[in-house]
């Protein structure tokens, strides 16, 4: 059924055909509206589910993170502020291995107070153990939703999962979508039968005991261990939801007009539409440049981009975030990724920030810089503000 | 009939071979209690000393489900397993959380507060006493007034804690939840009764339970029901007992002991001047006599209100 929707639309939409058990969630802009939709799911009694009022994220997150360790298939979302009171029972859900998904709308951290797009609310939580997608359309957050219940429970991974969208861009612009059925989606994502935590009086069980160090380590390996697992089930994932409903969105990362490239620019969330545009105009010009989608930060795409390096003369990482005293938080994953991998220039390219537009002219901007270092094999600048007062681009 | 000491089953669900100090109120309290929540019971414990000394992998003395996940959220971790339990068809399994003073008191109250106002089908146990004992004996909201503890020192010119202690349970029952109740290590059978009428009922369930800390409160193990004995009968801690809002005391003593008797027996009030004891004894009369007018005001509330 293909409507035209709203990016909180689309999430609270897929949480209810994704038939979560709990849902525990707290309002804030620009997440406010999933909220807000799964109640009137709720209250329309098309949505049968628990729905926690909590007084606060930091409770929706504990109480989302116990529903799921008492075995329900639990469900919540935030943005910005929110998602930083959260913080410290992010890293309890994963600790435990619990298979939650929370859509995340991107949004300023203050201070500056802002409410518009910017990445600094996720960037923080990469350590906490959650599988981090970002998604550049609302038809992607919708299928994201229902592909990260598979991902998450799949028995290899046993991770929780955010699903990142920029706000407004997507949580509030309206966009074709098509929403699935039930019976497709009851096909294509089973219930969620835990075996490895639930808390039963019939089989008790301690889930979150205190642990002395003869133990922790051990179990930081294997989070680790399933947190790499888990880019194998990803592309299963991709890979049987494209037959099933004909979208592929390739994996952990998309390569657009790759082939004979020169130089990539690596993107993530929806800037990634706006880049497509400006590769199909230079590529009109003549000029050999492609775009990488980088779908997935946790598990980081380390081959994948890899790959992409060694194909290329010069690589570009575009930023919605800055780590005060290094660079872009896309950035420093990808030349980590990249450290003995290559020696081509790679640059880092601040935009967007605080939810200012990131324009053609930004983009085509930063391929034509990608371009320069290609040609000189030397990086021009590392750290490229784009549009910004008082700084030289 | 409700039931008493004799009638509790021999088997434990709070087992021996936990870790707490000899004489610990906490564990006695949680054991006996377990007694009477019985298997189909599910628990949460916040950061304190009984997560400690209930679990530490690979042991542990719990033989019901057993979760905690941090210090500051029982009351909504608790309801997200209820809520869940629902979905799962396993509506009749009791979930209680065991938290401290520390984490009713202080870090805890504002999830408390929501789910009491959402009147969440949980029983929430405040086990109380009196200071952050995890953590090493630091001051809470529930630390009574001249008290030592290791942020409220006895130091050459501040004595103690210099403020007074929070009344929790008040402040619950202000939520209008069906069930409120304080209770005492030191009165059993008080005790297993109010946990017994809580298990029966539907709703936010609360009962605030004088638990004592030998280590804490500096005294011998083997006074530990004399003390809490005393701490009633001078009138620091009231029993009472509220049911959809009736308040009701449910040990009134004969006559009430001066304070500093209650003081003599703990090492935690050695340091305290005439003039605190004082201070301390004024706010007891206080409280008393609030309490007193308080049940008589609430007592009889009208039942064609319900
Ligand atoms: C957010 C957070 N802050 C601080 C702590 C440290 N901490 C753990 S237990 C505790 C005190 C617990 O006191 P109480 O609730 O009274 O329980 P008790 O230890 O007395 O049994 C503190 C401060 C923590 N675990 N989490
Ligand atoms: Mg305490």
């Amino acid at each position: 059924m293909k409507r035209v929707v709203t990016g909180n639309y689309a999430a609270a939409f897929a949480a209810m055909r994704a038939r979560v058990n709990v849902v525990a969630a707290f309002p804030i802009t620009p997440q406010t509206f999933i909220v807000e939709h799964i109640s009137e799911f709720v209250n329309d009694g098309i949505m049968d589910c628990e729905f926690i009022r909590v007084e606060s994220e930091h409770s929706a997150m504990s109480a989302t993170v116990s529903a799921s360790a008492t075995g329900a298939r639990a469900f919540t979302a935030t943005a910005s502020q929110g998602l930083a009171l959260m913080h410290e029972i992010l890293f309890t859900a994963s600790g435990m291995r619990l298979p939650i998904v929370m859509p995340v709308v991107n949004r300023t951290l203050a201070a500056p107070i802002g409410i518009w797009a910017e990445m600094n609310d996720v960037m923080p939580e990469r350590d906490a153990g959650w599988i981090l997608a970002f998604v550049e359309d609302n038809q992607e957050v919708h299928d994201m939703v229902l592909q990260a219940y598979r991902i998450a429970e799949d028995n290899r991974v046993l991770l929780p999962m955010m699903v990142n969208l920029d706000a407004f861009i997507l949580s509030h612009t309206v966009e074709p979508v098509d929403l699935m059925e039930p019976e497709d989606a009851d096909r294509f994502l089973p219930s969620y039968k835990p075996e490895h935590a639930y808390l039963d009086p019939e089989r008790p069980m301690g889930v979150g005991i205190f642990t002395p160090p003869e133990y922790i380590q051990e179990e930081r390996y294997q989070t680790h261990a399933a947190m790499e697992g888990s880019k194998q089930v990803i592309k299963e994932v991709n890979d049987e939801f494209a037959k099933m409903f004909g979208r592929d969105y390739g994996g952990l990362v998309e390569e657009y007009r790759m082939d004979d490239a020169e130089v990539a620019l690596l993107t993530l969330g929806t800037v990634t539409s706006t880049a497509r545009e400006v590769v199909d105009n230079l590529r009109a010009e003549g000029k050999k440049v492609g775009l990488v989608k980088v779908r997935f930060l946790r598990p980081y795409p380390t081959d994948e981009i890899r790959s992409v390096a060694s194909r290329v003369k010069a690589i570009g990482i575009y930023d919605r975030a800055i780590s005060y005293g290094v660079g872009g938080p896309a950035y420093i994953e990808a030349r980590s990724a990249l450290y003995g991998h290559t020696d081509i220039p790679i640059s880092n390219y601040l935009a967007g920030i605080g939810g200012r537009d990131v324009m053609l002219s930004d983009i085509e901007f930063m391929f034509n810089d990608l371009l320069k270092n290609a040609e000189s094999g030397k990086v021009r600048k590392e750290l490229v503000w784009i549009n910004t007062r008082g700084v030289e681009q | 009939m409700s039931i008493g000491i004799k009638d509790l089953p021999e088997e434990n669900l709070f087992t021996a071979g936990h870790t707490a100090c000899a004489g610990c109120g906490a564990a006695i309290v949680v054991r006996n209690i377990m007694k009477v929540l019985g298997e189909n019971t599910v628990i949460y414990t916040p950061a304190n000393c009984l997560l400690v000394f209930g679990a530490t992998y690979p042991h542990i003395a719990w033989k019901v489900p057993y979760h905690h996940v941090a210090f500051e959220n029982t009351a909504a971790c608790a309801t997200g397993m209820k809520r869940a339990l629902n979905t799962l068809g396993k509506e009749d399994t009791t979930v209680v959380g065991f938290a401290g003073d520390g984490g009713t008191a202080d870090i805890g109250m504002q999830a408390l507060s929501a789910a009491a106002e959402r009147n969440e089908d949980i029983i929430y146990v405040m086990y109380d006493n009196e200071a952050y004992m995890n953590t090493g004996i630091q001051r809470s909201g529930s630390t009574p007034y001249g008290a030592w503890t290791t942020t409220t020192p006895a130091g050459k010119v501040i004595k103690g804690k210099e403020l007074f202690k929070k009344d929790v349970a008040q402040i619950i029952l202000a939520h209008n939840v069906p069930y409120v109740a304080t209770a005492s290590v030191g009165y059993p059978q008080d005790m297993l009764k109010k946990v017994e009428k809580a298990k029966n009922m539907k709703g936010f369930r609360f009962l605030q339970i004088y638990s004592s800390c030998p280590t804490g409160w500096r005294h011998p193990t083997d006074i530990t029901v004399e003390i809490a004995n005393k701490a009633v009968e001078s009138g620091m801690w009231t029993l009472f007992e509220a049911v959809d809002g009736r308040m009701e005391i449910t040990h009134r003593p004969k006559e009430r002991i001066p304070v500093q008797d209650y003081l003599k027996l703990q090492g935690r009030f050695r340091h305290m001047s005439e003039e605190q004891i004082r201070i301390l004894q004024n706010w007891v009369d206080k409280k008393w006599d609030r309490d007193s007018r308080l049940e008589k005001a609430l007592k009889m509330l009208d039942e064609s209100t319900d």
